[in-house]
């Protein structure tokens, strides 16, 4: 695939607006001169070496072109004391085509010749335009202050709703959630999006996918923020507070014929197929090649590639079984200059950003904290597996620790960055099996202890209650698993961090370990994803299966996708047509696991909830509330039961006006039927009167009990 | 509500019919046989037996004295009612899908399948009226309906019209005395699976393999409900004394061992006719829905299905009580 085509563009991009990039890109229409450059700073020679020179200098600009035949004019002059001609360093170059001398000006100006000659190369045309150019400079316009919308409206609103997109069938709508009652629309749009669609971590923006690139909407209109081209592109990830944008394309960026011109790619960019953008200026910011592995094959892709720390400052990507590549923004630069080789690393994890540490920040604390990553490497020779905490930018080693026997490894963060959960799957002794050892890192004490825990059975899942100290895991001991598709027999236990007690003297005696609370046994989950809040949690079962909770369980028949709304008071349980054509639609339920309404739609796609942004309350101010809770709940409470009536007012009116509707069509009906009948001649027979009519059958059931015989003798 | 369970067939149900009065419930299968029953107890009168092959469709006249059943042994039967007679047998070139009395009882149409090379067809016959008479075999009209091929049909009010429903989903209105088609529509996107008339016939019903039923209005053929559900329909029915409608159908006959009866949705299912919203539904069958007939004094209704029997339904008194929330 070529660049970008205007003339190619399909049906379904009607809607957007490609003025804007048309006219950034826009290439000139040239002619007369614009096949003539002219290349300064060309070293002055003689006569003798003339021919060596224009062989040269041929040699260089035919890679951009076809030169005309005789296109090489250098003008010399001639010294009239010795006859002898010299050049005047600046020559012309003819091509055949302007497009050709586009190309030869993109890629030669500022070629170094050799040390001391670096060419300038110009249209020809341009010279004129420059020697016209005034002396005096004169302040340019300033563009007028456009107001942009408010990008984060939707929180503004009066019952503090939480939005979600549905994509179904062609049609993109953003709904209002209003608990039982359907879903309020904001806004629709038909074929939005080609594939599928995506809100930013903080929901300011809707991604949508189509061939050409990403576009990005938002605010209240839903108007058109910002695009990003990158052909065929096919996945996307945000960088976590917004600033950044990283998609991927299987397509390699190709310049195409006309070297770029009309795209925002340059020929550094050619055969990459990841760009990181700017979310705010749109504009490329640098581009990647697909990572390969040692023998230069591509890996697999996974997504997202590269991986940013909490406060977006830096992000990373694995070369695995070579390096971790950290980049610093938004310089877009190594760390360091150089990637960090480790032998043999198989994956890394960013910790997350620990609230406490943000409000620091903000505060402007002096001392800029680094950030901290995981990695672990397998067993290679003798060497043990190891999982190591990683300060970036230093390259400080905080903690390794060293493990055994391990098939793999899977790092999990406590989502404030307190602890950090390392599964390790271990063989048994025969080989046969696995089992699972927890490993957990309690990176905010000193020396960062770590804490073991064992698990007889194959961990299947595993899950931190965001921002709490407890984690749920889903095991099994089902010698089936991985190999049969249903039924598999599944555990759910959930674990907590014990607080030592504190002693009498206010020391504290012995340590936190984490306890097992609780097991739910013997369901067949496959998932686990606590509420966005904590206290909650739910369990997806095998698909086709039903949703657990903790708190009751509900079924739903063929879900695939289990979405807490970003509060975590709902639940959103769906079955989307992408997996399987039967029962497509969505169930919303409340944290309590009661059902509010259920929709069916025919080729329902995808259900995403609007995110929100952190809350600005301090901590304080959030304890306040709770505090205070039921009086702000009463205010809510009774703003409910009104919408209610003058919901069940409005449905009332409408199906009062259907009756109406209906019972008028019927008496016009009636009346032109019997009109037809009486001409037609047809004796018009009153309605049967069921009461005169009614045949009466009254069945007598003679039944025989007993029958003896006697002889009566005389 | 404790339905009564017929199980006179041992082949999956194709239609069932009640007379006008409703006492009696006729019920044809792919077995091959016709039977009559008493629709208040579900004893069966009897059965009408010479058909050679599937059964596909049956009719009653507003007498109660003929019965017409068509078949796949590509002929058409008219039986005597009361003595199970054979009294006239029509040959046709391929199965007969669908029959139907005029509302006069003078005639009588006849849907036929296109195959094997021969066209489906609209045959009208005129129908004599009296058990001991001769019937016709010339037909009156042959309407061969163009592109898609006929699967249901049925007479409107004073034989104005007949309207035909098609395989890709559209719904045409003929005009029977001179063949040509008056109006067409295409409100379905998928099969055509039945069509019943109201009462007086100013209005029907269709449902369709697309997972919904819709109500039409005879005379323009303009669309008046619309019915969206989750499931294929194969039969439709309009209920009175409630404003209902009975949707039935479930998943094709073809995926039911692949899925669980839950997966199937073989219910009856219940929706208001002018708010057009489910009401209820009632369980039973486990197999799809083929064919649905409400009483006409909508006391009670039956369901045939796919599992070869016929479930009899009286209502309870709370259905004749049933109102909508506050109206």
């Amino acid at each position: 695939m070529l660049g970008f085509d205007i003339s190619r563009l399909p049906q379904t991009e009607d809607e957007i607006d490609f003025s804007d990039i048309e006219s950034k890109y826009q290439v000139p229409y040239e002619e007369g001169f614009d096949t003539i450059i002219v290349v300064d700073n060309v070293p002055i020679v003689d006569e003798s070496k003339q021919e060596k020179l224009l062989k040269f200098i041929r040699k260089i600009f035919k890679n951009a072109g076809d030169i005309k035949e005789n296109g090489i004019n250098m003008p010399m002059d001639t010294d009239p004391d010795t006859g002898k001609s010299t050049s005047k360093g600046y020559l012309f170059i003819e091509f055949e085509t302007p497009e050709q001398a586009s190309l030869a000006i993109k890629n030669y100006d500022n070629y170094s010749m050799d040390k001391t000659h670096c060419l300038a190369v110009n249209r020809f045309t341009d010279v004129e335009k420059y020697s016209q150019i005034e002396e005096e400079y004169k302040e340019p316009e300033e563009e007028k202050f456009v107001e942009k919308e408010h990008l984060r409206s939707w929180l503004t609103d009066s019952q503090a709703r939480d939005q979600f997109v549905l994509y179904r069938g062609d049609d993109v709508s953003i709904l209002w959630n209003k608990k039982a009652e359907p879903p309020e629309e904001e806004h629709k749009r038909v074929n939005w999006t080609e594939t599928y669609v995506q809100w930013s971590p903080l929901g300011t923006y809707l991604a949508t996918f189509h061939r050409q690139g990403i576009a990005l909407w938002g605010g209240p209109s839903w108007n058109k923020i910002i695009r990003f081209v990158h052909p065929g592109v096919k996945l996307i990830d945000f960088s976590p507070n917004e600033r950044f944008l990283v998609t991927w394309s299987n397509e390699s960026i190709s310049l195409g014929p006309n070297g770029g011109i009309g795209t925002p790619f340059g020929p550094e960019d050619e055969g990459h197929q990841i760009i990181i953008w700017d979310v705010l200026t749109g504009n490329l910011l640098r581009s990647f090649p697909s990572s390969t592995s040692t023998d230069g094959a591509p890996n697999k892709i996974t997504w997202p590639m590269f991986k940013w720390s909490p406060s977006d400052k830096y992000f990373a990507r694995v070369t695995p079984k070579q390096q971790i590549s950290v980049y610093e923004t938004p310089s877009m630069g190594l760390v360091g200059k150089k990637s960090y080789k480790v032998e043999g690393v198989e994956d890394f994890e960013w910790a997350p950003a620990f609230d406490k540490e943000r409000e620091k920040q903000n505060a402007g604390d002096k001392k800029n904290r680094e950030e901290m990553l995981s990695y672990w490497t397998p067993e290679i020779g003798n060497q043990p597996a190891r999982v190591t905490l990683l300060n970036i930018p230093s390259k400080e080693i905080v903690r390794t620790r060293n493990l055994v026997n391990v098939k793999d490894c899977k790092m999990h963060w406590q989502s404030n960055g307190d602890f950090l959960c390392v599964k390790i799957d271990r063989h048994t002794k025969t080989k046969k099996s696995t089992f699972a050892n927890l490993e957990i890192f309690r990176v905010r004490e000193k020396d960062i202890p770590v804490e073991v825990i064992e698990v007889k059975d194959t961990v299947i899942a595993f899950a931190w209650e965001p921002k709490g100290e407890r984690f749920a895991i889903i095991t099994t001991n089902d010698p089936n698993y991985g190999q049969s598709t249903q039924g598999v027999r599944t555990n759910v236990s959930f674990y907590y961090l014990e607080k030592p007690k504190p002693g009498k003297g206010g020391d504290k005696v012995g340590t936190a370990n984490f306890k097992l609370i609780k097991t739910l046994e013997k369901k067949t989950s496959n998932a686990i994803y606590w509420s966005p809040r904590g206290r909650h949690k739910e369990g997806s079962k095998n698909d086709p299966a039903a949703s657990i909770q903790l708190m009751s369980t509900q079924e739903h028949y063929g879900v695939t996708d289990i979405e807490w709304d970003p509060t975590g008071r709902y639940v959103i349980t769906s079955a989307s047509f992408w997996r399987h054509s039967m029962e497509n639609g969505y169930s919303l339920w409340d944290f309590k696991g009661a059902l509010l309404q259920k929709q069916l739609l025919d080729k329902f796609k995808q259900l995403l909830w609007r995110p929100r942004p952190k809350s600005l309350l301090s901590s304080d101010a959030k304890k306040k509330i709770k505090k205070n809770i039921r009086d702000y709940s009463k205010a809510f409470e009774e703003e409910d039961a009104l919408a209610q009536t003058s919901v069940s007012k409005e449905l009332l009116a409408h199906r009062r006006r259907l009756v109406d509707e209906w019972n008028a069509w019927r008496k016009r009906v009636e009346k032109e039927l019997a009109e037809e009948k009486e001409r037609a001649g047809v004796q018009i027979i009153p309605r049967r009167d069921d009461d005169e009519n009614v045949e009466i059958i009254e069945e007598w059931i003679e039944e025989v009990v007993e029958e003896t015989e006697e002889i009566v003798e005389d | 509500m404790r339905p009564i369970l017929l199980q006179g067939h041992t082949r999956s149900l194709t239609q069932i019919k009640y007379n006008p009065e409703g006492d009696l419930l006729f019920s044809v299968s792919k077995d091959h046989v016709v039977n009559a029953w008493y629709s208040h107890n579900g004893e069966r009168l009897g059965t009408y037996n010479g058909h050679v092959g599937a059964i596909w469709t049956v009719d009653v006249n507003s007498t109660s004295t003929l019965l017409l059943t068509g078949s796949a042994d590509n002929t058409a039967k008219l039986w005597e009612v009361e003595t199970g007679n054979c009294l006239h047998t029509w040959e046709f070139k391929t199965a007969v899908k669908r029959v139907a009395f005029s509302e006069d009882d003078c005639m009588a149409l006849f849907v036929t399948e296109q195959r094997m090379g021969f066209p489906g067809t609209v045959t009208i016959y005129s129908i004599a009226n009296d058990v001991n008479a001769k019937q016709s075999d010339e037909p009156i009209m042959i309407i061969m309906p163009e592109g898609s091929k006929a699967m249901v049909s049925d007479w409107g009010y004073l034989n104005k019209y007949i309207i035909i429903g098609h395989e890709n989903g559209s719904i045409s209105q003929f005009d029977w005395k001179t063949g040509e088609k008056v109006k067409s529509i295409q409100p379905h996107t998928d099969v055509i699976t039945d069509l019943q008339m109201s009462e007086d016939r100013t209005y029907f019903i269709t449902s369709s393999k697309d997972k919904s039923a819709q109500i039409f209005e005879s005379n323009t053929l303009v669309p008046l409900k619309k019915y969206i559900t989750d499931a294929p329909l194969n039969s439709a029915s309009i209920t009175p004394i409630q404003e209902f409608v009975i949707l039935g159908g479930g998943q094709d006959a073809m995926q039911v061992t692949t899925t669980t009866m839950r997966q199937g949705k073989f219910e009856c299912r219940f929706w208001h006719k002018i708010f057009e919203e489910e009401v209820g539904r009632v369980k039973g069958h486990f197999g799809p829905i083929n064919t649905i007939a409400v009483h006409s004094d909508g006391k009670s209704f039956s369901s045939g299905g796919e599992d070869g029997y016929v479930r009899v339904h009286h209502f309870d008194e709370e259905y004749f009580k049933f109102k909508y929330p506050e109206l």
